[in-house]
């Protein structure tokens, strides 16, 4: 086991630092730079004055230098200016050229600033996670359950109609991404237009204008039901589908197989077959399909905090990129890719726990 | 003039897809009668879930194709006084209506929606062909010989999957890289698998007969590689083969996130097959591991693959109305269900309607895709 | 079931007929199918694949699937009425009152359950035991089917068991309940001939220790003449003979039955002067029998008018044991006639050497551990093989799973490289040159037939197209008109009609599909084929034809035929010389004579013993060995039988645990692989003999 774990984290650090340097070159290239210069400096620079400001700020040299400082392995940079004033990576606020570290990047915690938010970018990340750590969460609590006893309740007797009903409900919610669904979720319950809230306000039953918030700026402070239930909805429901459908398919395949006929010709009862015998076996595929979901809804993430404008993790991504923050991107991105790698490890050793057969072997 | 009730706008509607109706009706009645002899096509009849896809996805792909007979309006046209008009809308002095209503910029939807199922539908499957030319290419090697060029390409293919799909979309769409000539080199290099795939297709069945073989595979190269230089470089001399550049951006993009996935799911199929007494009858008689790849396994291998197919063309829809959503689509311009969803969010809570026709409507190609998967799978199961 | 008399039959199935119903139309799958079991009686069930065993044996477990049904007549089990029971009372006899047992025993166990709560399941469903007292009981039905260390394997997982050490599991869980009726589907046909002699042993043991009555499901008639009393062999959905198992083997009463006894090889048949006698024409599917009788088309003594008028009945055939037919004209053959001897052919003398393999040994290097880690490990596949193959002769080469046989083929064709040793293919050294570096020439000459006819062709390449793939690439004729003769040629040759070269492989049935594969390896002109049991997965009575369809190519093409199998009756009726192969070594090599002839190397004696005869007049020693093969990255130290060797005793000192045995050369150039000596060896008695009658 233990060589197994090691291997796989050798591997995932290699992806990181592959993926991390992707994603550093990509956002550092010349482009982008000359766009950052010309924020941050002014809209009117000439091209020698952009030229200038890109290398006294530290951002001309080899990629890979660049990529080393920024990742904490390689001293930062230091320029002493005509005028005798030393800068460098390392020389912010109040720590003077002297007593600055050789080194500051994230490898020492230090992930720069964010030029949209004015604030370093390890607090916006950390905050901004925290947010979608309860969207996420309650997406989880939505999900799991609900698609596993779908899946499950309809692979249990293929073809029957439990079957066909539940089994249309998740190909029409696979086939509906959550730009598609949260904009028929926002018509439907928080237009106060169409949809069932006018009628609902007719008939007196709800005080405000629409049942639920179209919104979900406020539970940033205060999660409610109403501001909540929309968006995550709007992401457990393709989850929903696709997980149960692997649960479908697995649950299916272990009805087929000659153990699950070897039991109920023991005279096992069907209800007892199932739990006893088929929910086991056949749980062990969409564990890792559940794990592997998480690159998805963080794509998921990203849309629904878009339209609902509920300024987490997603939302944040789309600010950096929208506005050319390359330290945020790419703190952000090194996020996203760490916590898709870290699902996956953890797919591949539950799968291993799950499944006896190769767990002893 | 009045404004159409709701049954008279479906009935406008109906009438003007005249032609797809046409065209469903006689697909459906040839197909139904000689599916016995259609094979894995003609078995899908028998199975109500395909059968229902394939005509949702018809629906659309004669949509696509007769497009400009059912347009009641000029897609980008932006008539007066019909800015957020409702569904129904008469447009004065014509005697027409704005079938579907207007959107933000007094466009017409419903026409603006069958335009876009014309852009969705000729991207989406050539983007998922490319992809699975790449897959293919790239898979059958990997599972084929294994050992360290399994490593290595297994390894690329899964540095792009960890890759939230958002995230390498806003780093490969945004206007900027496009002067770096990112978009182009990959292009460069995605577009040439599929000259590689027919050559080496070409080359592996016919070197036995060497005259063939020069035909075949100079006549494929000669045409791929002009296809080739149009599309990636924009240097075709004649002009015939080009891609907007924006256009091509997107399209590299979705082909790079899609070949990872298809290069699994063939180094999978590859890795069981490659097992079979036919795959070693073949070693046996000295063939060539392309010819054993392409010609002996491949083939067997397309069940699973026509069915991810299908699938795939639906993520591919999904991923483009993404990126329309985060207006990073082809062109603000374009009627492309995406981009159209993203402008009519804006007001959604109060014209609903010019972002949940497009919403629907790509629902239900999406939709029409998985249930063909679907019916195809069973029936590919089934005796 | 308290008004039941045990002198009543146990089982009575009565004209039972039972259909599946797929989409494109209905398919008998059994037709008025009659068959009682008295308590204590084991009947067996014979017939070739697809004749609708399984079928009967889940009707009476009334599992037939959604689509299957049973259209007509009547399973009383103990009196009661089956087909009519409720699921709840069904539930109740299910694996209390009957017990069933398949053929794939890693896929009957839950692979997520141990094994302990998969058998104590039982005894707490129809009992309800606590489960202390269940798992007591398992332990002691573990011991039951001789399994060692009970503790041990209740708390496993099936995994990590052996295959036959799963069958045996199986079988202590159908007999947790101590069943009235146990139906076994082709029980061991997954496994090794020793280990099923040692599972067919211990059925029987069981059988009578607690008077259990069986209902046996096999294809092989030797199994049943062994395990059996009485049997009902079965034709395409119906029975076609039933009675007591020494009179059908003796004295049967059916042509089918005749015709299936002689395309089998029994001691004494010789390809050359009593070659087998294959059944014409195939097997009918469910739903493309001919009217009257369903063996019509095949049969000898068929006349029209009379047996293709209308359904024919079962008929008692008076004097016998509860014996009947469904033959209409029985009374009118002889039949004791002697079978018509097809062409008598000359042995061939053996030409000239073509193939010398010199102490060969292929290593392969695997990585032990689950989870690729670990310390890697050396699997001898091959170790030190030596022999030498002629023109026309044919060399078998004898073994059980993981012997080492299919490494040798893959080292002999090219697909890997030898780790030392040499090979000598007419007067070339090819043990270094894989496949792709060798000529042309070398690689028609050298060709190859595999075991399973479903994988042998591609399935999704016409017939004709994948033979004249094969003429391209050993560059035969000169253009495409001329390989499609040649083509037509090569399917006369296996004769095949011409018409199939247009057909895909599943059109095709398994003997069919392994002619094009004969046909395909012949395009080059082969002169030394390498056969891995070609016909091991096919019908008996498809079996002899195809045996004699390559022996009549050889004896054209003075081909050299290396033919892999561990059918040893086979083995005995076709080969010049016998190799034997355990865990990558040879144990024994010599003539056919001498191998089938004491003195045995321990290993053939054993695998001689195992090997089911459906002879009556056969009389053979029992040997059953103890215990599994072991697994070739595992291999024992010294001689690598010692682990289930019965003359180990006979050694002195510990000299067959330590040290590897050295070849004796034998009088006649007969080698054996063992430290017995010469006197303890020429001592040994003959395993099989056969009664003068
Ligand atoms: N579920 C099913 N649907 C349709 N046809 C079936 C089904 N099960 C069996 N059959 C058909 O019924 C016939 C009898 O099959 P069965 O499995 O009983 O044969 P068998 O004698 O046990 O063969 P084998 O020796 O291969 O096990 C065959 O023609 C088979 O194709
Ligand atoms: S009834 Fe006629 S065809 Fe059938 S087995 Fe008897 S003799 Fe042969
Ligand atoms: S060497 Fe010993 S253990 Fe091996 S076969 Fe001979 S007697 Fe048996
Ligand atoms: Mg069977």
């Amino acid at each position: 086991m233990l060589p197994f774990l090691l291997r796989r984290v050798g591997v995932m650090i290699l992806t990181a630092l592959t993926l991390s340097f992707v994603v550093f070159s990509l956002t550092n290239l010349a482009p982008n730079l000359e766009k950052l210069a010309r924020t941050e400096g002014s809209v009117r620079m000439s091209d020698e004055a952009v030229d200038s400001w890109i290398i006294n700020n530290g951002h001309g040299g080899l990629m890979i230098t660049r990529y080393g400082q920024w990742l904490g392995v390689v001293p930062g940079w230091t320029r002493t200016d005509d005028k005798g004033v030393t800068r460098g990576r390392c020389i912010q606020g109040a720590v003077t050229a002297e007593d600055a570290p050789r080194f500051c990047g994230i490898l020492q915690g230090d992930w720069g600033t964010s030029t949209v938010f004015r604030e370093p970018v390890a607090k916006t990340v950390t905050d901004k996670l925290a947010s979608t750590g309860w969207l996420m969460l309650w997406v989880m609590l939505v999900m799991v359950p609900v698609s596993l006893i779908i899946g499950v309740m309809s692979g249990m007797r293929e073809g029957s109609r439990t079957d066909r009903v539940l089994s249309t409900f998740a190909i029409a919610t696979t086939a509906t991404p959550e730009y598609v669904s949260g904009v028929i979720l926002v018509v439907i319950f928080a237009s106060a237009t169409t949809g069932i809230s006018p009628i609902l306000a007719e008939w007196g039953w709800i005080s405000g204008r629409t049942l639920f918030l179209g919104t979900a700026t406020s539970a940033i402070d205060q999660i409610t039901f109403w501001n909540f239930a929309l968006p995550v909805m709007t992401i457990a429901l393709y989850g929903i589908g696709y997980i149960a459908r692997m649960t479908r398919a697995s649950m299916t395949e272990v009805m087929t197989q000659q153990y699950i006929r070897t039991a109920r010709l023991k005279g096992v009862a069907f209800h007892q077959v199932i739990v006893k015998h088929a929910l086991r076996n056949a749980l062990i595929a969409p564990f890792t399909v559940i794990m592997l979901q998480f690159p998805w809804l963080l794509n998921g993430v990203v849309i629904v905090e878009t339209l609902f404008n509920y300024k987490g993790f997603g939302w944040t991504l789309v600010q950096a990129a929208g506005n050319n923050d390359i330290q945020l991107l790419l703190a952000c991105s090194v996020v996203a890719v760490f916590v898709v790698l870290v699902t996956q490890l953890i797919s591949d050793v539950g799968y291993v726990f799950l499944n006896p057969r190769i767990r002893l072997s | 003039m009045e404004p159409l009730s709701w049954p008279m706008i479906f009935a406008k509607m109906a009438v003007q897809f005249w032609p797809v109706w046409a065209a469903l009706v006689a697909t459906v009645v040839l197909s139904l009668q000689f599916r016995r002899r259609l094979g894995l096509y003609g078995k899908l009849f028998d199975s109500t879930v395909g059968m229902t896809g394939f005509v949702i996805v018809m629906f659309w792909v004669f949509t696509a194709i007769f497009a400009d007979m059912i347009i009641t309006y000029d897609p980008i046209a932006q008539l007066s006084g019909l800015k957020n008009a409702l569904p129904g809308t008469p447009v004065e002095g014509t005697g027409q209506w704005y079938l579907l209503g207007g959107d933000h910029l007094a466009r017409d939807v419903f026409s603006r929606v069958v335009m876009g199922a014309r852009r969705v539908l000729t991207i989406a499957p050539a983007a998922t062909v490319i992809a699975f030319m790449v897959g293919i290419t790239l898979g059958l090697p990997a599972g084929y010989f294994g050992g360290r060029l399994d490593t290595g390409l297994s390894f690329i293919a899964n540095l792009v999957l960890a890759f939230p799909v958002i995230l390498l979309f806003y780093l490969l769409v945004t206007p900027e890289i496009r002067s770096t000539g990112v978009p182009i080199a990959l292009a460069a290099v995605l577009f040439l698998f599929p000259v590689i795939f027919v050559s080496v297709l070409l080359n592996s069945r016919f070197f036995t007969t060497p005259a063939k073989r020069n035909l075949y595979v100079g006549v494929s190269l000669a045409i791929g590689l002009w296809a080739y230089s149009g599309l990636a470089f924009n240097a075709d001399p004649t002009g015939i083969w080009s891609m907007d550049p924006n256009l091509l951006n997107v399209f590299v993009s979705v082909v790079f996130v899609n070949a990872p996935t298809v290069f699994r799911i063939v180094r999978g199929i590859v890795m069981d097959l490659k097992s079979r007494d036919y795959v070693a009858a073949g070693q046996t008689r000295g063939e060539g591991a392309w010819y054993i790849m392409l010609w002996e396994i491949l083939p067997n291998a397309r069940g699973p693959l026509i069915v991810d197919f299908c699938l795939r063309i639906g993520y591919t829809t999904i991923l483009l109305g993404t990126l329309g959503f985060f207006g990073l689509g082809v062109s603000p311009e374009s009627p492309d269900w995406g981009s159209t969803i993203d402008d009519g969010r804006r007001l959604l809570s109060i014209y609903p309607h010019p972002a949940v026709v497009p919403a629907l409507a790509l629902m239900s190609l999406v939709l029409g895709l998985n249930l063909l998967a679907d019916g195809l799978r069973e029936e590919s199961m089934r005796d | 079931m308290t008004d039941w008399d045990p002198s009543k039959p146990i089982l009575e199935i009565e004209n039972l007929s039972i259909s599946f119903f797929t989409r494109a139309r209905e398919i008998p799958a059994v037709m008025d199918f009659s068959c009682t079991v008295m308590p204590g009686e084991s009947m067996g069930l014979v017939g070739e694949s697809g004749c609708g065993k399984s079928t009967v044996a889940l009707a009476v477990m009334r599992d037939l699937g959604k689509n299957g049904r049973i259209v007509s007549g009547s399973i009383r089990f103990k009196g009661r009425d089956l087909t009519h029971m409720t699921e709840e009372e069904l539930r109740h006899i299910r694996g209390s009152e009957i017990a069933m047992i398949y053929q794939e025993p890693m896929a009957s166990l839950n692979p997520a359950m141990r094994v302990g709560d998969q058998l104590a399941e039982v005894p707490m469903i129809h009992q309800g035991m606590n489960r202390a007292d269940a798992l007591k009981l398992a332990r002691q039905i573990i011991a039951d089917v001789r399994l060692p260390d009970p503790d041990r394997i209740l708390r496993a997982y099936p995994h990590q068991l052996s295959g036959g050490q799963q069958q045996r599991i199986v079988i202590a869980m159908a007999l947790m309940a101590k069943p009235a009726l146990l139906i076994l589907d082709e029980p061991t046909t997954a496994l090794d001939v020793t280990v099923e002699a040692g599972i067919v042993d211990l059925v029987k043991d069981l059988g009578t220790k607690y008077g259990t009555s069986m209902l046996f499901i096999s294809h092989n008639l030797g199994l049943i003449l062994d395990v059996c009393d009485r049997l009902c062999v079965m034709y395409s959905g119906e029975a076609v003979e039933t009675g007591n198992v020494i009179e059908v083997f003796d004295k049967m009463r059916h042509p089918y039955t005749q015709a299936l006894f002689r395309s089998i090889p029994l001691p004494g048949a010789d390809k050359n002067s009593s070659p087998l006698i294959a059944i014409p024409g195939n097997f009918p599917l469910p739903h493309e029998r001919p009217k009257g009788c369903n063996f019509g088309p095949r049969c000898d003594y068929f006349r029209d008018g009379l047996c293709n008028a209308g359904d024919i009945p079962m008929a008692p055939v008076p004097d016998h044991d509860r014996h009947a037919t469904r033959c209409l004209r029985w009374k009118d053959i002889d039949w004791d006639a002697p079978p018509k001897v097809g062409k008598v052919t000359e042995k061939l003398p053996r030409g000239r050497l073509v193939l010398k393999m010199e102490d060969l040994k292929k290593y392969y290097a695997v990585s032990a551990g689950a989870f690729g880690g670990g310390a890697e490990k050396v699997v001898k596949a091959n170790e030190s093989l030596s022999f030498e193959a002629h023109e026309n002769e044919t060399l078998a080469i004898v073994g059980e799973s993981g012997c080492g046989k299919s490494t040798f083929a893959k080292v002999l064709m090219g697909l890997e490289t030898a780790t030392s040793g040499s090979i000598m293919l007419f007067d070339e050294n090819v043990q270094d040159t894989p496949i792709q570096a060798r000529n042309t020439d070398t690689v028609s000459k050298l060709q190859m037939v595999f075991q399973n006819p479903f994988d042998t062709l591609n399935p999704s390449m016409t017939v004709g197209r994948q033979i004249i793939r094969a003429l391209e690439i050993f560059q035969k004729g000169t253009s495409d008109a001329d390989r499609s003769d040649m083509m037509l040629n090569l399917l006369d040759m296996v004769k095949l009609p011409r018409a199939f070269a247009e057909r895909m492989p599943r059109q095709l049935s398994g003997g069919q599909k392994q002619r094009v594969g004969i046909a395909r390896a012949f395009a080059g002109g082969a002169k030394v084929v390498v056969a891995d049991e070609p016909v091991s997965a096919l019908d008996v009575s498809v079996q002899a034809a195809v045996t004699d369809l390559l022996m009549d190519i050889q004896r054209e093409n003075h081909t050299t035929l290396l033919f892999i199998s561990h059918d040893l009756s086979i083995v005995r009726y076709l080969s010049d010389r016998v190799m034997v192969m355990y865990l990558g070594h040879v144990v024994e090599l010599g003539t056919t004579d001498q191998v089938f002839a004491p003195p045995y190397h321990p290993y053939t004696e054993a695998l001689l013993s195992a090997v089911p005869i459906a002879d009556t007049r056969v009389k053979k020693r029992r040997i059953v060995l103890e215990g599994d093969i072991p697994s070739a990255m595992n291999p024992p130290p010294g001689c690598p039988f010692q682990t289930r060797c019965r003359w180990k005793p006979k050694v002195p000192g510990n000299l067959c645990d330590t040290v590897l045995p050295p070849v004796q050369v034998l009088a006649g150039g007969h080698q054996i692989k063992c430290h017995l000596s010469r006197e303890e060896l020429a001592g040994m008695e003959p395993v099989i003999s056969i009664a003068a009658d």
